[in-house]
């Protein structure tokens, strides 16, 4: 039972960071109908920028200011190579939907390979808090710190998310362009500011994603394609949760993470299923588009 | 059917003629080749040009689903490392004879595209293309996962050169055979797409992507020609595969398996051009012609003094590839043959001062 709890506190945990990735991109979906194929990259360079600016900063900061100076850097990476996508390269091919996916898949192959040849494809450690690497005893449960950290920022961010899209100018017109793109602008609504805007607020959530996931999962270090493969799981969470829902994502992402944590614990340690939780997740995927194909909350496609 | 006309046919054989004789010259080539030894056929250059053909076969295969039936795929890599896993495991490691082992690959193959592209069909559009990636996702962990020993997981799985037939056995002096079987499925495969995409069931396909509403309304049931389009792209890549494994000699997940790969052939058949024949393959052959050759620049020791804010970008082949490929999304939609097909165009009403007509090749996207 003591197990059992473990397990899905870190199912929730990663479920936590599945959903900060793939909230932006099923947003971007739903109001661009582009699948951002640079959502992964978003990621590593949210991270990359985290390692760059705590390494460049002064070690006598502190772990802990430096820390929160990553987290900081990490978002403003993340919505910053977002924003710059939107404005360059997608923007030129509004009306061309497969191109702008053809884009993003070209974009991803050159950026990850830049940052291959400048940073090598070793992994790099990002400099953490002491107390994020230890456990905290609850009820007779170790929990480690940096699972509490990353459940605090996915539920910050469901939080914000909610809030920013029903009750702010911006966020309302968003939500009428993933319902209607075309009533929006012939209302004389400019989309294309949404879209920028869109980009922007799913980089930042993918930039924190990028580090939270170094920080949880792979023990403080990134790697250049550390994106691509989180990319393949936010992209299952979005079509499990229906594309274009944010509450869809979050729900998605729990059911993702904690079957992955479960079948990985009880399954995994027989031999040839090492990567039983990848498999089941996959099963899930084709198991819901069986029995719902626009996804548990999707409701156009 | 389309007649073909003499000409095309005659020009077709001539290529393949030319490139047949490619490994009996031995004409010194400075500069342009991908292998250090400037000799046409030096078993470096002879092995650069057999991967050219067989990943042109298999971006034909994908423009059959992505190009003339216009459904974004993201799963050909699963059927390519059938080929790959499947023959060599058989072959060389169960100690099947030759035929035996080919007819099963192929067994496989077409069982797991018929099964995974009925279920894939279900679902359209974006769905499509997410449930193809995951189900090429899952088959990649498989691979990683090592089941029974049999994949060899994340260090690769061998090709037993002694258990092989002769003339496949022992790598350089053979490489020439290699060479012509590649060239051969090439050949095979191209002539396959072209029979029959030309055919009534190649319209259909390419309705299905011009307008599928209106297929329905016709009375045409479009879920066969899809899962139709589906298996034969499939098939031809799992002759890839086999051809693959058969000149490399070992499979790693990561080259043969991961979604790298697909995205790959996604961009071979776009630079060259989705929806024609030709452009697949010349777009195939144009990328990894290309990959190879900017590791032999970037590996000369001229290269080694250029500063390091040159020298970095330009090491990396992955770079060049994804921003050439950025640059022709934008500015050269269609691919190489959207570019040839408009200078045509303008050549032609130029000389009967007419409008042109539109083409299919240049309007598979932007309904």
């Amino acid at each position: 039972m003591i197990v059992f709890l473990a397990l899905t506190f870190s199912g929730i945990a990663l479920g936590a960071i599945y959903f900060l990735a793939a909230s932006g991109l099923s947003l971007i979906y739903g109001l661009m109908d582009i699948l951002n194929f640079a959502h992964g990259l978003f990621m590593t360079l949210g991270a990359y920028a985290a390692w760059d600016v705590a390494s460049h900063l002064p070690a006598s900061w502190g772990t802990p200011l430096l820390f929160t100076i990553a987290v900081f850097a990490s978002v403003v990476g993340g919505a910053l190579s977002a924003g710059l996508t939107e404005v360059f390269i997608i923007r030129p091919l509004y009306g061309r939907p497969i191109s702008q996916i053809l884009v993003t898949i070209g974009l991803d192959l050159a950026v990850v390979g830049l940052l291959l040849g400048g940073f090598g494809s070793n992994s790099l450690s990002v400099p953490v808090p002491l107390w994020l690497i230890e456990a905290s005893h609850l009820g007779g449960l170790n929990l480690p710190n940096s699972d509490f950290v990353a459940l605090i920022a996915g539920v910050v961010v469901l939080v914000s998310l909610e809030w920013f899209l029903r009750k702010t100018r911006y966020g309302i017109t968003i939500r009428a362009g993933v319902e209607n793109r075309d009533m929006v602008s012939a209302l004389g609504i400019n989309v294309g500011r949404a879209f920028t805007l869109v980009f922007v607020i799913g980089g930042a959530m993918a930039g924190l994603a990028g580090l939270l996931y170094a920080v949880v999962f792979s023990g403080d270090l990134i790697s250049p394609t550390q994106g691509d493969s989180l990319l393949i799981f936010a992209f299952i969470v979005v079509v499990i949760g229906g594309l274009g829902s944010i509450r869809g994502s979050a729900v998605a992402a729990l059911a993702v993470g904690l079957v992955q944590d479960y079948t990985n614990f009880y399954l995994g340690s027989h031999p040839g299923m090492a990567e039983i939780g990848n498999l089941s997740v996959v099963l899930l995927l084709a198991l819901v588009l069986e029995w719902r194909p626009r996804g548990l909350f999707g409701s156009t496609l | 059917m389309r007649s073909v006309s003499r000409r095309a046919l005659a020009v077709a054989f001539g290529v393949v003629v030319l490139f047949a004789l490619i490994p009996l010259v031995g004409l010194h080539l400075p500069w342009v080749l991908p292998s250090t030894v400037n000799v046409v056929n030096s078993t470096g250059t002879l092995e650069v040009l057999a991967l050219c053909f067989i990943f042109a076969g298999v971006a034909l295969g994908y423009d059959v689903i992505f190009g003339f039936t216009g459904l974004l795929s993201l799963g050909p890599v699963m059927y390519f490392a059938t080929g790959v896993y499947v023959f060599d495991i058989t072959l060389t490691h169960w100690g099947w004879p030759l035929v035996p082992a080919l007819a099963a690959t192929f067994v496989v193959s077409l069982v797991l595209a018929v099964v995974l592209g009925a279920i894939a069909l279900r679902v359209s559009g974006i769905a499509f293309t997410m449930v193809t990636l995951a189900f090429a996702q899952a088959f990649y962990y498989l691979i990683e996962d090592n089941p029974h020993g049999l994949t060899g997981g994340d260090t690769g799985l061998a090709l037993y050169s002694t258990r092989l037939p002769g003339f496949l056995s022992g790598a350089v002096s053979n490489t020439r055979n290699l060479y012509w079987i590649a060239l051969g499925f090439l050949v095979v495969s191209y002539a396959v797409v072209w029979l029959v995409t030309e055919s009534a069931t190649g319209h259909v396909f390419v309705a299905i992507r011009e307008n599928e509403r209106r297929l329905e309304v016709l009375g045409i049931h479009p879920f066969r020609y899809k899962l139709a389009a589906y298996t034969l792209s499939s098939l031809v890549a799992t002759g890839g595969g086999v051809a693959y494994i058969l000149l490399i000699g070992t499979a790693v997940p990561s080259a043969v398996a991961s979604t790298t790969v697909t995205l790959s052939i996604l961009i071979m058949v776009v630079l060259g051009g989705a929806g024609t024949r030709w452009g697949a393959v010349t777009g195939a052959v144009l990328y990894v012609y290309l990959q190879q050759y900017l590791l032999k620049v970037a590996a000369e020791p001229s290269f080694a003094s250029l500063p390091s804010f040159l020298r970095v970008p330009l090491s990396q082949p992955q770079f060049l590839l994804g921003a050439i490929f950025v640059l022709f999304v934008i500015f050269v939609p269609g691919g190489i043959a959207g570019v040839v097909t408009r200078r045509r165009l303008r050549f032609a009403s130029r000389r009967f001062d007419a409008a042109s007509a539109p083409t299919g090749t240049l309007s598979m996207e932007d309904q």
